[in-house]
């Protein structure tokens, strides 16, 4: 501060309390609003959630938990999670500027989730299927041992109880701080989509924003059917690292999913609050059953759901 | 010689011998065949204290080295009839890919590598050694040719990653990568893949997902380059020493995680200073990997490859 300390402590001492003091006894409880970050608006919690985090003024698709999309997708919200095989923690005793445990923990805390991925089964319109979503929010969704062991447990379930695989794909890519183990889980992961191809049951792929390295180059791009929400950033080398390659600007829309449908890359594009309907009819067709019943039908007893799960 | 930036006290006594005998022979009187020959003693025992010791960044840099042998040498030097198949039958044939049927020791084979070039002109052609998705697509195709006619593939890994371009993205690199690994997976002969400089990212797992995985003792095989990792992490690209040593990038701390099955060791002072002896010892490696798959069931050497892969990383570097 150039100001000098008698300004400094004008500030400090007086005005700040006093604007500070003015803020908490309002008490505006947090979240309550959330700022579309593409056109400003703002959104009332309740509305949003209902909406599954897409604002309603611009359609822009906000990120969703997998916890979250899990309970508007199934019946009733009721799903059954399968549990993932324990993974050593720090594999290679990784240090950046903070120790990898530490990352891990705080990641831990902020969401609430134990890794960057859940894996569940339930019924979606009385369709059993498994489901497995990755959580950009948590160290950006990056692959390492867990999430690879998280695919491979839910292709396991999937060909245990004959279920078709739906994932939702979100990441930053690999996870660094595991090093070549995390590069390994790209052959690992095409292995548990190669047991669901080998038993004949479908897997779809949404893939969500963003999508992107080492996760692009396995198991999100492996689908049977590929599907992507709108505007989702889907690629292997980010834009940054290309514009820094090549020196030139990218196009309007460049690895966004209308764009890589027009190249050919995905099967389609799909709004997110038509979702479930589009799944449901997918994997029901795949999987030769009755077209599914319209409308909405009394949600399934939990203990029927738990019973199905054979993990 | 190319020196590299580490090597520099070395360059300079190698450079002072190199001094004292041109000037031995220009003035035949004076006798300096001794001092050169001490300087010779005192450069060698500074290449082995080096390189005995390499730090994982000095590796990474000892892996790029532009006179390394390249995937081309080795094909010329331990292969026989070599017939490169050019193609991905689509859009284009990738020159960063070489590839084709060859004989190694009288058997037929398909070897398949990544080849970075040798001189300004092959470099730019060969782009590198980073493919772009016709690489990848010319790969698939001549593992599927290979399955069929029961040839052992055999891949040779150097490439610094994926081509990151528009038109790479735009055809598909994810794809071409996630089904390059995919076939490497359900290939019913045996895959073979040597590590013979840079083993980077994606584009080095596409081609080395593999039944055995060699790797040359001063090469490397990593996730994100350390500049990447750095820049990433650390925001600061300066920081690539520290981003290697974290990585684990080295041959020796890949093998200690079951990443990698062996490690050829090369001769003193690096490949790039005995070429034919690199060449020779990742011959014999070829030799002894394909012969312990050799009589392998093709159900059998699907089955052990996927397992291999689903089994690593269980044990960490604590352990």
């Amino acid at each position: 501060m150039t100001e000098g300390p008698f300004r400094m402590n004008w500030i400090s001492n007086y005005v700040r309390p006093k604007i500070n003091s003015l803020f908490s006894r309002r008490e505006v409880p947090e979240n309550l609003w959330t700022k579309c970050p593409e056109c400003g608006t703002m959104l009332f919690h309740r509305e949003l959630a209902d909406n599954l985090n897409v604002c309603s003024n611009c359609e822009h698709h906000m990120a969703i938990t997998p916890r979250d999309r899990f309970t508007k997708l199934f019946d009733g919200g009721i799903f059954v999670e399968i549990k993932v095989p324990d993974v050593t923690v720090d594999p290679l005793q990784f240090r950046d500027q903070k120790k990898y445990p530490d990352r891990l923990k705080a990641a831990q805390k902020a969401s609430g989730e134990k890794e960057a991925m859940l894996v569940v089964t339930g019924e979606v319109a009385r369709t059993p299927i498994v489901a497995v979503a990755q959580d950009f929010s948590f160290m950006a969704g990056s692959m390492g041992m867990y999430v690879g062991n998280a695919i491979i447990a839910a292709a396991k379930a999937a060909v245990e109880m004959k279920r078709p695989l739906v994932l939702f794909s979100a990441a930053g890519g690999a996870r660094m701080q595991e090093g070549i183990l995390s590069l390994m889980q790209m052959p690992r992961t095409t292995v548990a989509v190669q047991m669901l191809k080998e038993a004949g049951l479908p897997y779809v792929v949404v893939l969500t924003h963003p999508t992107t390295g080492g996760v692009t180059a396995s198991y999100a791009m492996l689908g049977d059917v590929q599907i992507a929400e709108p505007n989702a950033l889907i690629c292997f080398a980010g834009p940054r690292v290309i514009e820094q390659t090549i020196r030139e600007k990218l196009p309007e829309g460049f690895q966004r999913a209308e764009y890589l449908l027009d190249h050919g890359m995905l099967d389609r594009v799909t709004h997110r609050k038509k979702m479930r309907e589009e799944l449901v009819t997918i994997v029901r067709m795949l999987s030769g059953q009755s077209p599914a019943i319209a409308g909405d039908l009394p949600a399934p007893a939990l203990a029927t759901a738990a019973a199905t799960t054979a993990t | 010689m190319n020196y590299l930036e580490f090597e520099k006290p070395l360059a300079e006594i190698e450079g002072k011998a190199e001094e004292l005998r041109t000037m031995g022979r220009t003035n035949p009187g004076t006798d300096v065949s001794k001092e050169a020959e001490a300087l010779d003693r005192k450069a060698e025992v500074m290449l082995k204290d080096m390189y005995k010791a390499l730090t994982p960044w000095q590796k990474c840099q000892v892996a790029r080295h532009p006179e390394r042998p390249h995937t081309r040498d080795y094909i010329d030097a331990l292969f026989s009839e070599y017939t490169s198949l050019a193609g991905d039958r689509n859009f284009a044939d990738d020159h960063a890919v070489m590839g084709g049927i060859a004989r190694f020791q009288d058997t037929p084979v398909v070897v398949i590598g990544q080849e970075k070039g040798s001189d300004t002109k092959s470099r730019i052609e060969r782009n590198f050694g980073m493919a772009r998705p016709e690489g990848y697509r010319k790969a698939i195709r001549l593992m599927e040719l290979a399955d069929r006619f029961r040839l052992p593939v055999i891949t040779l890994v150097d490439t610094p990653g994926a081509y990151p371009g528009k038109g790479a993205e735009e055809r598909g690199q994810a794809e071409a990568i996630a089904r390059s690994t995919e076939k490497c997976l359900q290939i019913g002969v045996p895959l073979i893949s040597v590590i013979i400089g840079e083993g980077g990212s994606g584009g080095a797992v596409a081609f080395a997902t593999a039944n055995r995985v060699a790797m040359l003792e001063h090469s490397v095989y990593s996730v994100i380059t350390p500049e990447g990792c750095a820049s990433i992490l650390w925001k600061d690209a300066d920081k690539a020493k520290d981003a290697a040593e974290a990585l684990r990038l080295t041959a020796q701390d890949l093998q200690k995680l079951g990443v990698i099955d062996r490690i050829v060791k090369e001769p003193m002072g690096g490949a790039q200073r005995g070429r034919k002896e690199t060449i020779e010892a990742v011959g014999k490696a070829i030799e002894t990997m394909l012969k312990e798959l050799s009589g392998k069931k093709p159900e059998g050497l699907i089955k052990d490859r996927r397992q291999k892969f689903l089994d690593m990383g269980t044990k960490g570097l604590a352990a």
